[in-house]
């Protein structure tokens, strides 16, 4: 390449985007920083503390961001399969060797630093899936395709779960949109919703009463369109399959979901409220989120976090020194910027011709949604305490680092979506 | 582009739906709902009560009677606490092994992370020791605060004890003391307490989710200071006091002396005594259930909660009342054949053949027929009816501070008793009664309560020739001395002052005329003027009380001496109360070693044999129980054997 050619292709960049990357790692540096505080003054470049090492990790990622901008587009789809087969591999070498923390054996010791293989999983998955949708001429209506994708995103989500981080396998779910996006039938997406309707109701009210209430339901609507024989048999069909699916919710509280999990669901939907055990994460998160009024009580100023009453408030409650800091004006803003980031990925992927790219694109967005919706939601009770980082401000350096790459590698493609066509 | 262009709408409308339901809770939760800002508050907010320092009590010469002294208290930090030599630990703080451990289970209990109470109030000494040692110990440390210390041990039941607030106290004072706070239970630490206690002051500071402070709220800016409570000065004599209790010792009773130009009181002795410093410390407990235990109960205030019928001393309230009333004058001769007949059969024995007798000489020979005669006058020969008659008297009598409770700055003072005219309607059955069917109550005796105090006060009254002012404990408070207003108000007795002299005279005679029932303690150069009494005791031996002024002219002390089950008042009271006079009008002792040795080594604590004998010429070998089988009421009481 020479120089002025590096020019132009810089100048391609959507340096919007770049914007927003670097506000959010900012702002999360700075409260990280807060997090950590106790009034003692310590030097920021100390490498002892989370915002120090922080630093370090916010220097790689732009490295890394760089590296990945001055590398050739085609690499990743080209390579895509090579990604996946390698995250696969480190996701069996981690069950093996891994490093347990806080119950999951989800990181590979190298040197003093810790590779979370999951955080990779993400967008090398993405990018097979990008690559498989647009390698032929698949359609999501055909249910071979559906299963190739269940697959290839099925796999990696396995091996987490077996880890166990519930969380992040979970992300994957997500992915479900861009199949949708893609031209998978919405009723996946609305029966999916419906699950998570009876999943709660049913362990809210039990099982008696939803069902009572789903026979009148089917009952209803069987009688106002009992001209229409085909939607008949498609009432009758949901009724049976949500009756099984009731009594599996049963099965799966009880014998899959491990007490934890348990818990936290109990506490979210208001049926314990052990302030000391289970709920203690989510009472003291909403307890520092909500005294921050509306204009925050100052950086630095925050003595929920402060004082340590907040758990793990570097990493997954993050969000908790923003509120309590700096307020509505504060959470507002934050989730502003998301919304205008994630926004603009959709506004980046549409705009590209391939449909790789744009398969890639819609990916990127929905994996920053999941996290972005599930981290913030927990941390105000909406959500159960799931524990998967929020993109680009919680402290870490794999996920900073594997959030980074999968934005850019979609901001590299979208820098190149006028020159090659694949 | 594909067919399925338009989803992307769908994608976007259900970020910005979803982010639109993020931004909704978070402004309810945020803005909308106070109840995360109070348990922030909760979490983080630790008010500390900053205790005062208790006011301090001085004696009329700013001497100190109590002060604070620091104690430690021995606090403890479980979480902090590493594997020491646990043998050496209680062997420094003086406790058990089984104790050790009971105690730091519950430390540990109540909070790992936080300071609890190992062991309170370490004496100085313990804590010197604990020291030197103190770093081998870590999660232990000290606490200093302060507690009541009595530097001579003196005049417990004036002073009174602190202790921990109990539920009722709490309630009262509506919130102002939480459990483990300290209140005046008792004597001037409970009348004075809301000057005593001083304002507490309250440090806000942060704690972290261990409880581990972190640094004060906001500066301090909502922080307030505490203020020392108030010094108070009494009215009384450290070193008359401390000389009272020294004569007192061993013999249960009360001393009480008051300046008659004030009312102040210079001495306030209650016998048996205890030594205040039991009731503060590590042993109150113990101590304190051992004093409500002593047979001779030393917990119960003697000058203002015994009453005693006053004796003889009330023939002083009667040769005046007498008087005012017209019943008699300095003049007034009556006849003593050795008693005064009343009634169809009624006789009240007198001590001595008097022969025609006078005012004055009636007070030096304590004659029993000259009060029979004047209690007669008074009730029966007014041109009243007798009841209504008596009813003036009582009043008369009232007006010297008896019968009702004087006011004294000291909590539970007991009214004493005159009773009612309807009282012995009741008692008879109907209003047609005379001076016969009480006629005890013209010497003092029968159904008459009056508490040395009170006495004390009749001598002021006399002192100053007809009135007082209210007896008091605290006469200035604080640094600018006030006195309360209560305190400088004359209450008149109601009697004329130029009825006074005869009886005063009298009184003199009985100190300073040989013979007289006080001569034994007479002081050169100084007129003591008094009134001997024996105050019969249905329970046991009778009661010896003298009551007195000095000097006769100007009197600069008053005092009421009552030693219970000691026998005649010439004995042991009248001495009592002379030293007590000289102690305090002269500062040092005249009469001869004997005589103070005497007094001061009696024990006259009922179940003692006594051996010690007055020195005195006893006046009283004639007196024989005269029978009295008139009317039942105070037949009894005239039958008493003597009368000084």
């Amino acid at each position: 390449m020479n120089n002025n050619h590096n020019r132009s292709f810089f100048f391609n960049v959507d340096g919007f985007t770049i914007l927003l990357f670097l506000l959010l790692m900012a702002i999360g540096w700075f409260n990280i920083y807060a997090a950590v505080f106790t009034d003692e003054t310590i030097s920021i470049f100390d490498m002892n503390t989370n915002f120090g090492k922080q630093l370090i990790f916010i220097i790689v990622a732009i490295m890394t961001g760089t590296a990945i901008l001055l590398m050739d587009a085609k690499f990743f789809s080209t390579f895509s399969p090579v990604f996946y087969g390698i995250t696969i591999i480190l996701l069996i070498i981690v069950l093996v060797i891994g490093r347990n923390v806080g119950g999951n054996q989800a990181w590979i010791p190298i040197g003093s630093f810790r590779l979370q293989p999951s955080e990779f999983a993400k967008w090398s998955s993405c990018l097979l899936l990008a690559k498989y949708l647009s390698s032929g001429n698949f359609k999501l209506t055909d249910f071979k395709t559906q299963v190739m994708c269940a697959a290839i995103l099925g796999l990696p989500m396995f091996l987490i779960m077996l880890q166990p981080d519930t969380g992040s396998a979970m992300v994957f779910g997500s992915l479900i949109l861009v199949l949708y996006r893609e031209g998978l039938s919405p009723y996946y997406l609305i029966s999916g919703v419906l699950m998570i309707i009876l999943f709660i109701t049913t362990l809210l009210f039990g099982k008696l009463a939803v069902s009572l209430v789903l026979i009148a339901l089917t009952g209803l609507l069987i009688y106002n369109y009992q001209k229409n024989r085909k939607l008949v048999t498609t009432f009758i069909a949901g009724f049976i399959l949500s009756i099984i699916f009731m009594f599996s919710v049963d099965f799966v509280y009880n014998n899959v979901l491990k007490s934890h999990q348990k818990g936290r669901i109990d506490i979210l939907l208001g049926i314990s409220t052990d302030l000391r055990g289970a709920g203690y994460n989510v009472n003291q998160s909403k307890i520092a989120i909500g005294s921050g009024g509306l204009l925050g009580k100052g950086y630095l100023q925050g003595t929920q976090t402060k004082f340590n009453f907040v758990p793990e408030q570097s990493t997954d409650f993050i969000f908790c020194t923003v509120g309590e800091e700096w307020g509505f004006i504060g959470s507002f803003t934050v989730i502003l910027i998301y919304l205008i980031l994630l926004l603009r990925i959709v506004v980046l992927a549409e705009r590209q011709r391939s449909s790789f790219n744009r398969i890639y694109g819609y990916s990127v967005a929905c994996i920053l949604f999941c996290h972005f919706f599930i981290n913030i939601a927990m941390t105000i009770g909406l959500m159960p305490v799931i524990g998967i980082p929020l993109p680009f401000l919680s402290y870490g350096g794999s996920s900073l680092i594997s959030f980074t790459i999968l934005l850019f590698i979609l901001l590299k493609l979208d820098a190149n979506r006028m020159g090659i066509n694949s | 582009m594909n067919s399925f262009f338009t989803r992307r709408y769908i994608i976007q409308g259900l970020f910005i739906v979803t982010a639109l339901v993020l931004l909704a809770r978070l402004f309810y939760i945020q803005v909308i709902d106070d109840r995360y800002k109070l348990s922030a508050d909760n979490n983080v907010l630790r008010k500390l009560i900053i205790y005062p320092a208790r006011g301090i009590i001085l004696d009329r010469n700013e001497k100190v009677l109590v002060q604070n002294e620091p104690v430690y208290d021995l606090m403890i930090i479980p979480k902090q606490v590493k594997p020491f030599d646990t043998i050496e630990f209680c062997r420094l703080i003086d406790i058990t092994k089984k104790e050790f451990d009971k105690k730091y289970k519950k430390a540990n209990n109540y909070s790992p992370y936080r300071a609890s109470l190992f062991e309170k109030q370490l004496s100085a000494k313990t804590y010197a020791a604990f020291q030197e040692k103190q770093f081998q110990f870590p999660g232990f440390y000290v606490l200093a605060r302060s507690v009541r210390y009595y530097p001579d041990s003196t005049a417990a039941q004036f002073l009174g004890y602190i202790g921990e607030v109990n539920d009722k106290e709490i309630e009262k004072y509506d919130g102002f003391y939480t459990q483990g706070d300290y209140i005046g239970k008792s004597g001037i630490e409970k009348s004075y307490e809301d000057l005593l206690r001083g304002q507490r002051g309250v440090r806000n500071i942060m704690v972290d989710v261990h409880n581990r402070e972190q640094g004060s709220f906001f500066e301090g800016k909502y922080d307030t200071l505490a203020v020392a409570g108030d010094k108070l000065i009494s009215s009384l004599d450290k070193e008359l006091q401390l000389y009272g209790e020294q004569l007192m010792n061993n013999k249960i009773g009360s001393v009480v002396a008051i300046e008659p130009a004030t009312g102040e009181i210079l001495a306030f002795v209650s016998s048996p005594k205890y030594d205040p410093n039991l009731m503060v410390g590590r042993q109150r407990g113990n101590n304190y259930m051992k004093l409500l235990k002593d047979p001779f109960k030393p917990m119960f205030i003697r000058p203002t909660q015994a009453e005693y019928p006053p004796g003889s001393i009330f023939k002083v309230i009667n040769a005046l009342v007498a008087q005012q009333m017209g019943a008699i004058t300095a003049q007034t001769t009556f006849h003593c054949p050795g008693g005064y007949r009343y009634g169809a059969r009624g006789f009240m024995g007198c001590t001595h053949v008097h022969g025609t007798i006078a005012l004055e000489k009636s007070i030096e020979g304590s004659c029993n027929t000259y009060y029979g005669y004047a209690y007669n006058r008074m009730i029966d020969k007014t041109g009243l009816k007798p009841f209504k008659a008596y009813t003036r008297w009582r009043e008369a009598v009232m007006k010297f501070g008896i019968g009702a409770e004087l006011g004294i700055d000291l909590p539970a003072e007991r009214d004493g008793l005159i009773p009612t005219a309807d009282y012995f309607t009741k008692r008879w059955g109907s209003n047609k009664w005379g001076s016969g069917f009480n006629i005890s109550l013209s010497i003092g005796q029968g159904e008459l309560g009056i508490t040395p105090l009170q006495m004390a006060n009749v001598m002021a009254i006399v002192a100053n020739r007809g009135f007082y002012y209210k007896p008091h404990l605290i006469k200035a408070i604080g640094d600018k001395k006030i006195i309360k207003e209560e305190y400088t108000i004359k209450n008149s007795a109601g009697i004329d002052a130029k009825y006074f002299e005869p009886v005063i005279e009298g009184m003199s005679r009985v100190v300073n005329a040989p013979g007289g029932t006080g001569y034994f303690s007479k002081i050169a150069d100084i007129e003591i003027c008094g009134k001997t009494g024996t105050v019969q005791n249905p329970h046991g031996a009778d009661h010896s009380v003298f009551v007195a002024f000095a000097p006769r002219q100007n009197p600069k002390i008053a005092i009421a001496v009552v030693v219970e089950n000691a026998g005649f008042g010439s004995t042991w009271s009248a001495p009592i109360a002379s030293l007590m006079i000289e102690k305090y009008l002269r500062d040092s002792i005249t009469r001869p070693k004997y005589y103070t040795e005497r007094i001061l080594k009696a024990n006259l604590l009922p179940g003692q044999k006594k051996v010690i004998r007055p020195g005195v010429k006893k006046d009283s070998t004639n007196s024989k129980p005269a029978t009295s089988n008139a009317l039942p009421v105070n037949a009894q009481i005239s039958s008493k054997k003597d009368e000084q």
